[in-house]
């Protein structure tokens, strides 16, 4: 029970540095927004409905990517980490806390993009909203490890998406998969599976990351 | 509490410690001096278990839970407040009593009247007490301090060295300085490090 009171008062503490500094959220909604509006004009009106989807997941990424790109931003600048790492909980209870905030991050942006989607393009079916979701723990839980890889860097604006953007691969066949076909099962349990794989090595493995 | 032998760390090519040999006994006071690059924060960072050595051995005999790190940087976050600060180290090392502990270090330090105030509006001095308080927040048997002195104005430099004074003899101390005269009485030993 201590791990998960450790990831509570980590998860509230990134929730409440958010609500403060406003620094990621609104960036997030902007993107999204600001990118769904130019896919609008971009695609020609006679394009597939199976394009339109592909740039939502294109939107989608870019967006979750650019949060996790400011991730560990108050804890890089302030050399933060260290008391973190210094306190007695388990350290992968950071990455957990960090991922749960980054999750509600990218569903505060996911509420205005559907709708956005919606109105731009075409309606959006349930089998898209499970793809987005078990999407989203994907990215997080990735994002965030690659995330805090990063951020030891200098050129971490650079490595990230460089990381990242390979390992959302299969997100975005598994996203594009469950909302084109008839029967979206499939896809949605390749993510479900992804999920679950990463979320277990990233788990175990943070840890590594924020020592030597 | 802290035995090293043969401890080196280097940083790609550039070797900060040598082979270095160190014993710490519970309730031992070591200052250490030396000039700027002598290794004095990597030797307080390897025993924080921040960094790992390159070579040789490092025994410390605590737990994360019984270091208190007093690093360069305060280690709080600028957009909470002192208070909020002070709360969130306190639940992750599960503090007992943890509010009223939180009080007493602030009103010791003279930020209570400031504690709902963002870090990010204090001054360095200011700042540097909330790093004590963090410090001392657990109560840890062993306290790593790197420059404790630093940017504390008169008074800070008082309490301090009142609050040093207490804890001395039921704690062990390793204090990184410039200035070692100001811990010549409190001190059961000293570090120069080339």
């Amino acid at each position: 029970m201590t791990y998960f009171h450790d990831v509570a008062t980590l998860t509230r503490k990134d929730l409440l540095l958010e609500l403060r500094a406003r620094d990621t959220v609104p960036a997030m909604l902007l993107f999204v927004v600001s990118a769904l509006v130019v896919f609008h004009f971009a695609l020609p009106s006679e394009s597939s409905r199976l394009a339109a989807y592909g740039l939502l997941w294109v939107a989608l990424v870019f967006t979750a990517l650019l949060g996790l790109v400011r991730a560990f931003s108050a804890e890089r600048d302030q050399g933060l980490l260290d008391g973190l790492v210094l306190a007695p909980c388990d350290r992968s209870a950071i990455w957990l806390a960090k991922a749960l905030s980054m999750l509600g991050f990218l569903v505060l942006a996911e509420i205005v993009a559907l709708p956005a989607f919606a109105i731009f393009f075409h309606g959006i079916g349930w089998t898209t909203v499970a793809g987005v979701a078990l999407a989203n723990v994907g990215i997080c839980t990735v994002g965030t490890l690659l995330a805090a890889m990063a951020a030891a860097s200098r050129a971490r604006e650079l490595l990230l998406p460089l990381l990242f953007l390979p390992l959302a691969i299969p997100i975005v066949v598994g996203g594009v998969g469950a909302g084109v076909v008839e029967n979206g099962g499939r896809y949605l349990g390749l993510l479900a599976v992804y999920d679950a794989i990463f979320a277990i090595i990233c788990w175990a493995s943070f840890e590594y990351v924020v020592t030597e | 509490m802290i035995r090293a032998r043969g401890l080196s760390r280097r940083f790609g090519d550039k070797r900060v410690l040598e082979k270095l040999d160190l014993d710490l006994q519970d309730g031992g006071f070591l200052v250490v001096t030396g000039a700027n690059g002598s290794g004095k924060t990597t030797l307080l960072r390897l025993c924080a278990g921040l960094l790992a050595p390159t070579a040789g051995e490092l025994r410390v005999e605590t737990d994360r839970a019984g270091i208190g790190f007093l690093a360069h940087e305060p280690l709080v976050y600028r957009e909470l407040s002192a208070l909020e600060n002070l709360d969130l180290y306190g639940r992750l090392y599960r503090v007992p009593e943890r509010r009223e502990r939180i009080g007493m270090l602030l009103e010791r330090f003279g930020l209570w009247s400031v504690r709902n105030e963002r870090a990010g509006s204090f001054s360095r001095g200011m700042l540097q007490r909330l790093a004590l308080c963090r410090t001392l927040l657990h109560e840890p048997e062993l306290l790593l301090m790197d420059e404790p002195f630093n940017a504390l104005d008169a008074e800070g430099i008082e309490l301090l060295g009142q609050q040093l004074e207490e804890l001395r003899g039921g704690r062990t101390f390793l204090v990184a300085t410039h200035d070692p005269d100001r811990l010549a009485p409190l001190a059961s030993g000293s570090l120069a490090l080339a």
